[in-house]
């Protein structure tokens, strides 16, 4: 076969600008050419995005007579509305250039009510968009027509959207495409992944799509921080590093200063300015922030007006910078495929390699980026295992298809199962969704009268009342935010948006960092957290919550590797070296397939520290897990700490049943008893609840429509878990309770794996590697079953006071 | 807890127990407010009423009062009682039936629920003690009220505890609300600054213990109109 040749207008389009079409390009127009989908793997700047629409731009070049009615032919898909809108000003230039006649336009959450209904009646030939405003086009009634003679989707940063709710709903919305344009073709473009062949299927399961691999690039020139200060401990704020820090920033055009958290971004920014002799422009960048602030930042980073910019994972994805040709991570990556992606932040020309520094706050932190360095050397990044599809997505499509009115409820599930996250749906549990979204879903099944949905003769879904779908459009989409308060000085502007829960840990006077300030926070009025400037003083700064994302199965693996294999840690710094080297004398380096648990006394308490290496959420649940067995064994557990590397829980009695404290079964009873009493399975209903539409949004300004008594999540949940324990929202707040806030998949796996392989070491006192998560001691806050007696605790202080006055 | 002189005991469940008259106070029970609001469209789980029975239940078994007094809005709306399953209405007609029982009108249940039987009235006195749903403009000497559902808010050794609130400067009481979906009104919320102009005491109910907490140890909290904690100490 021939090699592709472009048109000649497109082909005089790239000499003309000195460019030639790449291979990967040429690839991807004769695969669309030939009527085949496409997953485009490629690293940042390899000219991705062009390749993914140059088909389209041929098709509708190539398109006869242009008078007559138009119709969608080409819909982008991207996670990020700001890189939508980004994206379509790019195209702009070539479509201008060769003089084609194509309209682009975006639509996102922003865009002007009378230009989206103009939309749906005058479509573009290109129409730039995102997940929730798919959803809500294939809600429409007139969707069969507005997408019947749509040719191409293409998914950009397709690896970000999958494994989440918003993947879910996203995969159920490009099944509804495929129902309604069979010939549709589906391109994805995405960053490196470890399975190429998995995420294909999350753009079309029903059939091949080819895969095309873009050019690598240079590799990325990544070193660590080789500090000539002393690590710490424990920790995460890196304050050891900050000259470091400065003197590299000073070295670059412009860095890019990723951290894991908000508390972080504020608390480093803080600390850079304090010793910022040289003035260097250096801004903050992150989700709490207002919208005004981070837009300011984003055009003075276009302007090259900054050298650097501290910031969250709200600039992992995004506009391409030209300037940046430093990345620096501080704190441990948690992952290489994220690492990666930020890595990739820095020069997005190909031929020239990316340049990053990794500082690691701690000590297990150096560690892991050292692992995560080897593994970049060695080509590897992990392979995240596929999980199945939301059910709350699942009722939110559901709903979404009865608003819409066309689609048959048979036809329905056949349609979802083609989705990847859908594939191994049954038909009971697709009924019971059904069922829940028209009525409930209860067994009680009082709610008859009230259905908002039904199935028509003709075996339609259709809505019963238009309400529903007001409800519909007002709460589509699976983030969740936590409830957030903005953060307003007295008689002044809003500076930004903090959680309610952070508010909440604050009393009146308390001091805390934000939008890069210390402010001293003076009470909560009207929804707003009223703040001051002020100067001097420590501000009080949020326990760090320890890192957004916890550490990925296959780093842990390698961190685990390295301490059992001495050639693997040559590589490391002297002092780490030092501290190892100690912890062989006292005790013993975890062996890499055992769990090494060591117990000691200390000022009369009897302490067991074990070290899984499998993140701070599943050493959390281990953590719970252990004192409720510890208290039936008789040890008189007192409490426990975890963070990413190791969980220490100390008794007033030493354990001796090691092997049998981490017997499997306590995923048994034990977790199922511990589950009963907990309220943390509460903040996952309240996501569950909200996606699934059982409640409603909180949209801005209804919070001030008067004096109104709340209407807590909390207290439904209660009441389900009693009288429905099975209902199919219990069941989806299980599944995400179980891989986020308990990530007991990788429990189970780690205490099946360490059966019989427990190495248990009992010492006269604490050992090296003990002592990071035993610096952690006291930072964590007390567990629910302490309720009463805190609330005792205050009794017996203001009880005196209390039987003076009454 | 002492109001007007008589001794009364807060139990964690939200409910009041006079020992000296053997009477249960309740305020708000709001049953049927998942039929409400699924009327609405929101398909709340329908076992509230079932729940709040319930617990209704089992303070009758524990305390085998003389009389029950419910302080208004023991029904969500007015045609709620008709709403009330089945086996909901003969548990709570057997109730009525076996004690002396009270019903308070609220501003949601402005008549008697028909054919459940028991006694209607608007404010109700008994000895030092005046029963009426919503606290009266003027301060009034033993008054036990409900109707604004308070919470309040507490900080122990850097954790916030919340749970429904008794409140009471030693004259009157405002209860919470016992209904299972009946959420809660921050105890520093202006409306309470006007009953209890000199402070108060927020008894605030535990797992197993109601705890009293001076309103100026007490914090702010959730949405609607929060105030400053320190606006309350002003004058």
């Amino acid at each position: 076969m021939p090699p592709y040749v472009l048109p000649d207008r497109f082909d005089r389009w790239f000499a003309a600008r000195g460019w030639a079409p790449r291979p990967h390009q040429l690839a991807l127009c004769e695969a669309a050419a030939a009527g085949r989908s496409v997953l485009l793997v490629a690293p940042t700047g390899g000219g991705k995005t062009l390749a993914g629409f140059l088909p389209s731009l041929i098709e509708l070049a190539g398109r006869p007579g242009s008078r007559r009615a138009r119709r969608l032919h080409t819909l982008y898909v991207s996670p990020l509305k700001a890189l939508a809108v980004d994206i379509a000003r790019n195209l702009e230039a070539p479509v201008a250039e060769m003089g084609l006649d194509i309209r682009l336009e975006t639509r996102t959450g922003d865009t002007p009510a009378a230009r989206r209904a103009r939309q749906r009646t005058a479509p573009p030939d290109l129409l730039l968009t995102t997940p929730e405003q798919l959803a809500l086009l294939i809600a429409h009634r007139d969707a069969p027509s507005l997408f019947g003679a749509l040719h191409a989707v293409i998914v950009d940063e397709l690896h970000a959207l999958t494994g989440s709710k918003r993947g879910d709903l996203l995969s159920l919305g490009l099944a509804r495409l495929r129902a309604l344009r069979p010939e549709l073709r589906m391109i994805g473009l995405s960053a490196t992944v470890a399975n190429p062949a998995r995420l294909a299927r999350h753009l079309d399961r029903t059939e091949r799509v080819s895969i095309i691999r873009g050019p690598g690039g240079a590799p990325p020139r990544v070193s660590i921080l080789d500090s000539a200060e002393r690590v710490p401990w424990a920790g995460h704020s890196a304050r050891h590093a900050l000259g470091e820090i400065l003197a590299a920033v000073r070295q670059a055009r412009t860095a890019l200063i990723f951290v894991n958290t908000r508390s972080q971004a504020e608390m480093i920014f803080q600390e850079l300015w304090r010793s910022n002799e040289d003035n260097l422009p250096i801004a903050l960048h992150h989700g709490s922030l207002a919208a005004g602030q981070r837009r300011k930042v984003e055009a003075a980073m276009v302007r090259g007006e900054l050298r650097a910019v501290v910031c969250t994972s709200t600039l992992d994805l995004g506009i391409d910078w030209g300037a940046v040709d430093l990345v620096i991570q501080i704190g441990a990556p948690k992952g290489i495929a994220r690492l990666l992606q930020r890595i990739g932040r820095a020069n997005h020309r190909m031929d020239e390699p990316s340049r990053a520094l990794l500082v690691p706050a701690n000590r297990f932190e150096v560690l892991e980026c050292r692992a995560a360095l080897d593994a970049l050397d060695e080509n590897l990044i992990e392979d995240e295992a596929p999980r199945a599809g939301a059910l709350d997505a699942l009722a939110q499509h559901v709903l979404g298809m009865a608003v819409a009115g066309t689609v048959g409820v048979d036809a329905l599930y056949a349609e979802v199962r083609t989705a990847e996250p859908y594939a191994g749906l049954e038909r009971a549990t697709f009924d019971r969704v059904v069922d829940f979204v028209a009525t409930g879903g209860y067994a009680l099944r009082s709610y008859e009268q009230y259905r908002r949905m039904r199935v028509m003769a003709d075996g339609t879904l259709r809505i019963t009342h238009p309400r529903v779908a007001r409800q519909y459009r007002l709460n589509v989409g699976t983030i969740v935010e936590e409830p957030m308060v903005k953060v307003k000085l007295r008689r002044g502007r809003v500076l930004g948006e903090v959680e309610e829960y952070f508010i909440e840990q604050l009393a009146p006077g308390d001091t805390f960092l934000f939008a890069g300030e210390v402010l001293r926070f003076l009470g909560l009025r009207e929804m707003q957290a009223e703040v001051s400037r002020t100067s001097g003083g420590e501000p009080k700064i949020p326990a760090y919550a320890g890192g957004k994302f916890p550490l990925s199965t296959f780093l842990a693996e390698r961190v685990r590797r390295m301490l059992a294999t001495p050639a693997l840690q040559r590589g490391l710094p002297r002092q780490v070296r030092d501290w190892l080297a100690l912890q062989r004398w006292r005790s013993l380096l975890p062996p890499a397939d055992h769990l090494l648990v060591e117990t000691f006394p200390r000022a009369r308490r009897h302490y067991m520290v074990a070290y899984p290496f499998e993140g701070r959420l599943a050493h959390q649940t281990l953590g719970m897990l252990l004192t409720r067995r510890m208290e039936r064994f008789g040890y008189h557990p007192l409490g426990f700490v975890a963070n990413e590397y190791a969980v220490a829980v100390w008794s007033l009695d030493p354990p001796d049943r090691i092997a049998e404290l981490l017997d499997q079964d306590m995923l048994g009873d034990d977790l199922e008893a511990w589950m009963a009493e907990s309220s943390l399975l509460k903040r996952s209903f309240r996501n569950v609840a909200l996606v699934a539409g059982l409640i409603e949004r909180r949209h801005p300004g209804q919070e001030k429509s008067g004096r109104q008594v709340t209407f807590s999540s909390d207290l439904i949940y209660d009441v389900l878990r009693r009288h429905e324990p099975d209902h199919v929202l219990m069941q989806a707040t299980w599944a995400e309770a179980a891989r986020g806030l308990l990530d007991l998949g990788r429990l189970a796996a780690m205490l099946a794996r360490v059966r019989d392989r427990i190495v248990w070491r009992r010492l006269d006192r604490i050992s090296p590697l003990a002592v990071p998560v035993m610096l952690e001691i006291g930072r964590e806050p007390v567990q629910g079953a302490a309720r009463d007696a805190l609330l005792e605790e205050a009794a017996d202080e203001l009880y005196a006071e209390a039987a003076r006055l009454v | 807890m002492l109001v007007n002189g008589t001794r009364l005991v807060p139990d964690p469940s939200g409910a009041l127990w006079w020992p000296e008259a053997r009477c249960l106070v309740l305020a708000d029970l709001h049953l049927e407010k998942g039929s409400a609001l699924a009327r609405r469209g929101a398909l709340l789980p329908p076992y509230d009423s079932r729940a709040s029975l319930l617990r209704l239940d089992r303070l009758i078994a524990r305390f085998q009062p003389a009389r029950v007094i419910c302080l208004g809005d023991t029904f969500h709306d007015a045609d709620a009682s008709g709403r009330l399953g089945r086996e909901e209405t003969a548990r709570l007609a057997q109730m009525v039936a076996a004690t002396e029982w009270h019903w308070i009108l609220g501003n949601h249940d402005p008549h008697p629920p028909p054919g459940l039987g028991g006694m209607p009235s608007q404010v109700l006195r008994l000895g030092p003690l005046v029963f009426r749903h919503e606290p009266a403009g003027e301060a009034q000497a033993g008054e036990i009220a409900g109707h604004l559902h308070p919470k309040a808010a507490i900080r122990v050794r850097g954790r916030r505890l919340t749970g429904r609130a008794f409140l009471t400067d030693g004259m009157r009481l405002v209860m919470p609300a016992f209904g299972s979906y009946a959420g809660g009104l921050c105890a520093l919320d202006p409306a309470f600054r006007s009953i209890f102009r000199h402070g108060f005491h927020a008894w605030i109910a535990g797992e197993r213990r109601v705890v009293p907490v001076g309103s100026n140890r007490l914090e702010a909290f959730g949405s609607g109109t929060a105030i400053l904690s320190s606006d309350l100490a002003r004058p």
